[in-house]
């Protein structure tokens, strides 16, 4: 084998490797790029399940973003923060719900858009926000008898 | 008797500790040596990179394939039980990306590098060349060893990319073709459940830790052989059961100390 040819070869070696270190990263590590994302969007939520990072967004079910980090306030409210592409309008009154794909898949944000013509900026907070539903909560619910009752018991 | 079994205990002792610094000082050494680049060390290096990740090319996509296709067939039936066969692109993914790459590549390059690299430089110091460099004043360690341990740590990650992307592409050969999951179903899912920070850059760590590793062994055991045909097999079945045995030890640290 001619030195030309190994040289040939090495280097089609090195191109093959480093493209498929560059697919996992880029396509099935889904590494930020800078196409994606743009308007960060906070939303408080007293419950958030068992939502994790990198969940996806979605408006209508459509995936427009998805979760960045998860903090808690001061006040041990948890701080979901979104990140939205930012090609996307999505009015200042819009809504922000945690639901879940089926009845045991993984949970995801969605976005109810709102009427307003104001737009929401990056940084800005949405303002209505409806907790993940907790099965476990609702069956004990069930099965407990509500809280009004049970507070009409203890009362009595 | 028991002075004489102590007696042995403190001597192995010694010689532990003393072929522990020996190897540092041997690793210390040729990090030295390919700190010192030459240009016209760069053709040998492209000949290394050839010996040991072109030819273990092969084996590493035939074992990548076989893997995937394998771990498809299995995980489908399993996760079939509980209706969760749409998962299998995450499960497989997470899999192949985190432990079975780095370790199944670490130990076939091993087998086929590791050894080949051993005995090469075994017999270049069985048959006095290695002497023969020393006297015309070429540190062996900088010309011989060094482009062998760089390009062992060049090819690792390299190859441990393409025996996912082999094994991945065997799975979905099994899953797709074979039992019908939609191909959509399989990439989201892959595509979700593998994380580029936790994941991907852990598996780049793991192989850069085990080519690392293999590289010394390998080369450490050709250099300190001994002289006769016997010794040169001594050392290219060490390298062999060292290296091996130290990947899965090291992947257990690794993973251990990465936030997987």
């Amino acid at each position: 084998m001619s030195k030309a040819t190994r040289d040939f070869i090495v280097g089609l070696f090195v191109v093959a490797g480093l493209g498929s270190l560059a697919y996992l990263s880029l396509q099935v590590g889904g590494i930020e790029t800078n196409g994606e994302g743009g308007l960060e969007l906070t939303a408080e939520f007293a419950e958030i399940g068992g939502l994790k990072e990198r969940a996806p967004v979605v408006v209508s079910g459509v995936k427009i973003g998805r979760v960045k980090r998860i903090e808690l306030t001061q006040d041990l409210r948890a701080v979901v923060v979104l990140d939205v592409n930012a090609r996307y309008q999505i009015p200042i009154d819009s809504s922000a719900a945690i639901r879940t794909e089926g009845l045991l898949g993984q949970q995801f944000v969605a976005l109810e858009p709102g009427a307003e013509d104001a737009l929401l900026k990056s940084g800005d907070k949405i303002a209505y926000t409806e907790s993940a539903l907790s099965i476990e909560r609702l069956v004990g619910d069930f099965v407990h008898g509500n809280d009004l009752e049970n507070e009409k018991k203890s009362e009595e | 008797m028991i002075r004489a079994a102590i007696e042995r205990l403190g001597a192995n002792t010694t010689n532990l500790v003393h072929e522990l610094g020996h190897i540092t000082s041997f690793g210390a050494a040729t990090a030295r040596g390919v700190a010192r680049p030459a240009f016209w060390l760069l053709p040998r290096l492209v000949r290394e990179i050839f010996d040991t990740g072109v030819l273990s090319l092969p084996i590493v996509l035939l074992s990548g394939v076989t893997v995937g296709m394998v771990l498809g067939l299995q995980l489908f039936w399993v996760l079939t039980v509980f209706g969760a066969e749409t998962s299998l692109g995450g499960v497989v993914g997470a899999t192949l990306v985190r432990e079975l790459g780095p370790v199944l590549t670490g130990l076939l390059v091993t087998g086929r590098a590791g050894s080949a690299m051993a005995a090469e430089i075994a017999v270049m110091n069985s048959t006095e060349q290695l002497d023969g460099m020393k006297t015309m004043a070429m540190d062996p360690v900088r010309f011989v060893v060094g482009p062998k341990s760089l390009a062992m740590l060049i090819c690792m990650p390299l190859l441990n990319g393409l025996f996912i992307c082999a094994a991945l592409g065997g799975t979905w050969m099994i899953a797709v073709k074979l039992l019908g999951l939609d191909s959509g179903i399989f990439f989201q899912d892959l595509y979700d459940g593998v994380d580029w920070e936790k994941d991907v850059v852990g598996t780049m760590i793991k192989a850069l830790v085990f080519g690392a590793l293999v590289a010394l062994i390998a080369t450490y055991r050709g250099f300190t052989s001994g002289r006769s045909a016997e010794e040169v097999s001594r050392a290219t079945t060490s390298t062999v059961v060292t290296a091996s045995v130290w990947i899965l030890l090291a992947d257990f640290v690794v993973t251990s100390l990465w936030k997987f």
